[in-house]
């Protein structure tokens, strides 16, 4: 029997069925929950054509879930990770305590004056006076303070919920302090009880870095391809890999958003040629809106994966349709190759056929799938953390997302084209020639198209679904987040965190999927899970094969 | 790196730079892990919750459940009763824990909450099932720091809890404030030692550093009960460990129960832990044993022979306000030098205690509360020290300033040893000698010249 009719077979493995699995998972729940949740875990049953999912809903009170808030994707995900800004939470410690440099976004300085800001954990420390009589001077005077001591080029301030309610106008106060201070100075209304997860706070961040950043440095970039990276963080480097192998490609990133990136490649980014995106979920309103500016298409790529590398780097160059860019792309993907196979080789002989499964974010759950598959292993169950139905079930649902009380309160801009400098480059008459040609734009198709058919698709993973998913399957390694890893790795399975990648990577494009291949390697072949059982626990009288008698040095 | 910070210090009045403190409920939640069977619940919006579980997960590399109210934000304008409502059927049908231990965050502070109100409408409508129990505990985070928010649950476990059934038993209440699991184990095993019964509230040993062994439950072994916490106010007296943790449960329990309390500094070197033992001593009636008594020795022993390189060294140090004094207790015991003293709590008379431990050794010495990590690295830039402590955050600053930097307090993101032992008890006093010195002794194995270096130290 081949690989693919075994995975067809027996989509989950040899355990209970998708459906099974689910009735078990939901079996405990009060009728509500039962519900609720019952709409988030879908069995994948027409991967073609994905059945509809409960996904960007409310987060059921009392479940234990992997889900944050709209400031951690705000000012944690999207803006945090600006080196250059200095950014000032306006809130009690806490917010701002948590986000200081808990996500992994490396970064460089590009000269050596300035200053790393991602280092510092900057916050308005509000305390019970500041809550009763508004918070509005602190956050003023805290500025002011910022900018005598780090003199910086740009200052955001995020909102944390008790600014909101208390109903300090935190814009007022930016746009006051930028006028006296002659920088930049923006805020983001990002309070964490907006929309239902991190995911608002993508939009709020999205709005903002597009209305206070995008399009102020008009210098031309002097480069034959250049474009943006969106979606990118840098964790573990991932950036950088890619940089790296669009460079060896002749290709220029302007910006990565925003991944190891400057306030100035941002204020630039709008000349490039294209954008192109990595997590759909938390940029894909920027590529939109720059579209709609500037003229600049764009399209999903995944560097993650070594087949998923090396279609958006054809993508790419068949964008630019250049003979000697296709050639060149072709060039770099065989040389990098040389390194690649021995590794997926060697591996995949521990590997084929193993077991994973993904919850996490809202783009990993699905790019890792491509790197598992890269070394023969099985997604039995997937989902994401807070994505919404187009990550699922593809882009052309979108029409159909009914807009709900708690995402209608996030800002949509109405974004106009630039009379000036829209489709300044004529990238729109190379867009239509291509669409014409078969080339996809706006491109998503969502996880599920992917999905084996019969897989279980389980949107906000509760822990007690995890424990359960585990229990009925024990996959081999599963994907997942810091608040879960200790969990799973209790029950004896493995778990690479997803966000943080345990501290290792980069695990994007081929040097870094050579990374992963190893470290999941490690992963399954760790000897640590069968030293979980003592040996006198196996109820024998004889000595354990482990206990032979020592050999004597003589 | 911290490329930005100069020598040059400015007053500022509102804003906070690297902070050495963090919000109340987190505080709440680790007290709550160390109930049995306790679910710790987060009311509020979920990121709160998020972070916290996150962050302590970080620290212990152990699973850490809570749950929260995932306030949207229509709970936040009309209040969060429905919410906690609907949490408490879901946590005690799905978890099935013994008691949810309830704190608050800034948002529902704000919006005013009335959590005992919200309960008892849940006990009404009959969520709270026969023998199961809601406790809470209120922890804004425009007030106090994650010390005061441990404090005020330990406060609750008592309020809710305890009681006293009239007779007094022979047995000691040990709140231990905020410390390792480990720390935990220690406390436990030195009062075995003395031969004392003891209930110890809360407890995380064997929650927060429980085996691998192919099983997770969710609601390990260990953790003081709930039958244990009710029998605190039948004990004969209170140990309160860590003034700012603990203090106020104990006084809360002298008024509730009559159980008298004493207040101790957390046992950390060995004064303190004289302090400890001693009271435990007097407490229990016993007589201190043979073994403990070669504990100390030992460590003091340590000390004598590494006291060449401690003497009048420079420390730079922060934390919490329960793990600094001790901690400075001892390196003025060993001969060094406190030079700055930082605390993100607030605590005026917390500083002019320090300010009199260091009188002798340097009575210079600059001690600031409710400051931050910025202002220390600051401070170091224009009055150089030879050793910095603090927790994880301080990496960045010994990094920046080529410094030996010893860890300690909470957060420890990127090292193991507070996992598995104590910083408390003489053998904990073993322990930080053995970093100090390690740390001066690192730092020159690599720094100097070859003809400089030492086979023997
Ligand atoms: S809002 Fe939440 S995370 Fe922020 S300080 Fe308050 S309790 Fe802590
Ligand atoms: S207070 Fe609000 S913004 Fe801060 S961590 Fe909690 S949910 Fe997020």
């Amino acid at each position: 029997m081949s690989d693919e009719t075994a995975q067809n077979d027996f989509p989950m493995g040899d355990g209970p069925s998708a459906a099974e699995t689910r009735e078990k998972m939901l079996e405990v729940y009060p009728k509500k929950t039962q519900r609720k949740r019952g709409k988030q875990m879908l069995v994948n049953e027409t991967p073609e054509t994905p059945a509809a999912i409960g996904a960007n809903s409310r987060t059921v009170p009392g479940i234990i879930t992997q889900r944050g808030c709209s400031y951690a994707g705000c000012k944690g995900v999207v803006i945090g990770p600006i080196y250059d800004i200095l950014h000032i939470t306006h809130g009690p410690i806490g917010c701002g305590w948590y986000s200081w440099l808990s996500r992994r976004n490396m970064t460089k300085i590009r000269h050596p004056e300035e200053t790393n800001y991602l280092q510092y954990s900057m916050s308005t420390d509000m305390q019970e006076d500041h809550i009763v009589f508004g918070g509005e001077k602190q956050l003023e005077q805290a500025i002011q303070e910022a900018y005598d001591e780090f003199k910086p080029k740009a200052i955001s301030v995020y909102a944390t919920c008790p600014v909101g309610l208390i109903g300090d106008d935190i814009h007022a106060v930016c746009r006051k302090m930028k006028e006296k201070l002659g920088i930049n100075i923006f805020g983001f209304s990002c309070e964490g009880y907006k929309g239902v997860s991190q995911s608002a706070g993508h939009h709020i961040a999205n709005n903002g870095v597009f209305k206070h950043m995008i399009g102020l440095d008009d210098t031309p970039v002097e480069a034959k391809y250049k474009l943006n990276v969106l979606g990118e963080y840098n964790i573990g480097g991932d950036a950088w890999e890619i940089d790296r192998i669009l460079r060896l490609c002749g290709i220029h990133i302007i910006g990565t958003l925003s991944g190891g990136v400057s306030y100035d490649e941002i204020c630039n980014c709008h000349n490039a040629d294209l954008n192109v995106v990595m997590c759909h979920r938390s940029i894909n309103y920027m590529a939109e809106m720059m579209e709609q500016k500037f003229g600049i298409p764009w399209f999903k790529v995944n560097f993650i994966g070594i087949e998923g590398t090396k279609k958006s780097l054809r993508k790419i160059a068949k964008y630019f349709g250049d003979k000697e860019l296709i050639d060149r792309v072709e060039e770099v993907i065989a040389m990098e190759m040389v390194d690649v196979r021995p590794v997926i080789a060697d591996v995949t002989t521990r590997t084929k056929g193993k077991k994973a499964a993904l919850f996490v974010g809202g783009s990993r759950a699905h790019h890792y799938q491509d790197l598992f598959s890269d070394m023969g292993m099985k997604t039995i169950a997937a989902g994401y953390e807070f994505a919404h139905r187009d990550d699922y079930e593809g882009r052309d649902v979108l029409p159909s997302i009914k807009i709900d009380a708690d995402s209608r309160n996030i800002e949509e801009l109405d974004v106009k084209a630039d009379p000036e400098r829209f489709n300044l480059r004529k990238t729109q008459e190379r867009k239509v020639a291509l669409e014409e040609s078969g080339f996809d734009f706006s491109d998503y198709e969502g996880m599920m198209r992917q999905m084996a058919k019969d897989t279980l698709v389980i949107d906000d993973i509760s822990h007690h679904e995890l424990e359960k998913l585990i229990e009925l399957h024990k996959p081999d390694v599963i994907g997942s987040g810091i608040k879960d890893k200790y969990v799973i790795e209790k029950m004896g399975v493995p778990c690479k965190q997803l966000h943080s990648y345990d501290y290792g990577g980069p695990y994007a494009g081929f040097k870094g999927a050579i990374n992963f291949f190893k470290e999941i390697d490690r992963m399954i072949s760790s000897k640590v899970w069968k030293l979980t059982r003592a040996p006198w626990k196996d109820d024998s009288d004889s000595q354990s094969t482990a206990a032979k008698e020592p050999v004597a040095v003589s | 790196m911290l490329e930005g910070t100069t020598a040059e210090i400015r007053e500022r009045k509102a804003l906070r730079v690297n902070p050495a403190k963090t919000c109340q409920p987190i505080g709440a939640m680790y007290a709550s892990l160390g109930i049995h069977k306790c679910m710790p619940h987060s009311h509020g919006s979920q990121g709160c919750c998020a972070y916290h579980r996150s962050h302590l997960t970080r620290h212990h590399k152990e699973p850490i459940v809570a749950t929260t109210s995932s306030f949207t934000e229509g709970a936040s304008v009309f209040g969060g009763l429905a919410n906690l409502k609907t949490a408490l059927e879901n946590i005690f049908t799905i978890y099935e824990p013994d008691i949810v231990s309830v704190h608050t965050t800034c948002l529902s502070e704000v919006i005013g909450d009335d959590i005992p109100t919200i309960v008892k409408k849940s006990e009404e409508a009959g969520i709270i099932p026969e023998g199961k129990m809601v406790i809470h505990a209120n922890t804004p985070s425009f007030v106090g720091s994650h010390v005061t928010g441990f404090s005020v649950q330990c406060a609750a476990f008592v309020n809710y809890l305890a009681e006293s059934n009239g007779a007094k038993k022979n047995v000691i209440n040990i709140f231990p404030g905020w410390v390792e699991p480990a720390d935990m184990r220690e406390l436990k095993r030195i009062a075995e030692l003395l031969g004392v019964e003891y209930i110890l509230a809360p407890d995380t040993s064997d929650v927060l550093d429980s085996a691998l062994d192919g099983e997770y439950k969710m609601y390990p072994d260990g953790g003081t009960t709930v039958s244990q916490l009710k029998a605190m106010g039948d004990s004969l007296a209170t140990l309160a460990l860590g003034p700012m943790a603990s203090a106020l449960a104990a006084e809360k329990l002298t008024k509730k129960c009559k159980v008298d309390h004493s207040i101790l500094e957390l046992p950390i070197g060995i004064s303190a832990t004289d302090a400890f033992v001693n009271a435990l001593r007097i407490a229990g009636d016993v007589t201190v044993p043979r073994e403990l008594e070669k504990e100390r020795g030992r460590l003091v022993d340590m000390v004598s022979d590494m006291s060449q390189y401690l003497h009048r060294k420079k420390v730079a140090i922060f934390g919490d306000p329960d793990h600094l004094t001790p901690m400075i207790k001892f390196l003025v015991e060993v001969g060094m030098q406190p030079a700055v003293v930082v605390t993100g709590t607030k605590g005026k008379k917390w500083a002019q205690n320090i300010r009199e431990i260091c009188s002798e050794a340097n009575p210079e010495v600059e001690v600031v509360p409710f400051s931050d990590i910025h202002y220390l690295h600051q401070w170091i830039k224009a009055n150089p020290v030879d050793l910095l402590m603090g927790n994880t955050y301080g990496k960045y600053v010994a990094k920046s300033e080529n410094l030996p930097f010893v860890r300690f307090g909470f957060p420890i993101l990127d090292r193991v040893g507070h996992r598995a032992f104590p910083l408390l008890g003489y053998a904990g006093g073993l322990r930080l000698i053995e970093k100090i010195t390690d740390a001066f002794f690192d730092k020159r194995d690599r720094e100097d010249p070859d003809h400089e270096i030492e086979l023997v130290l």
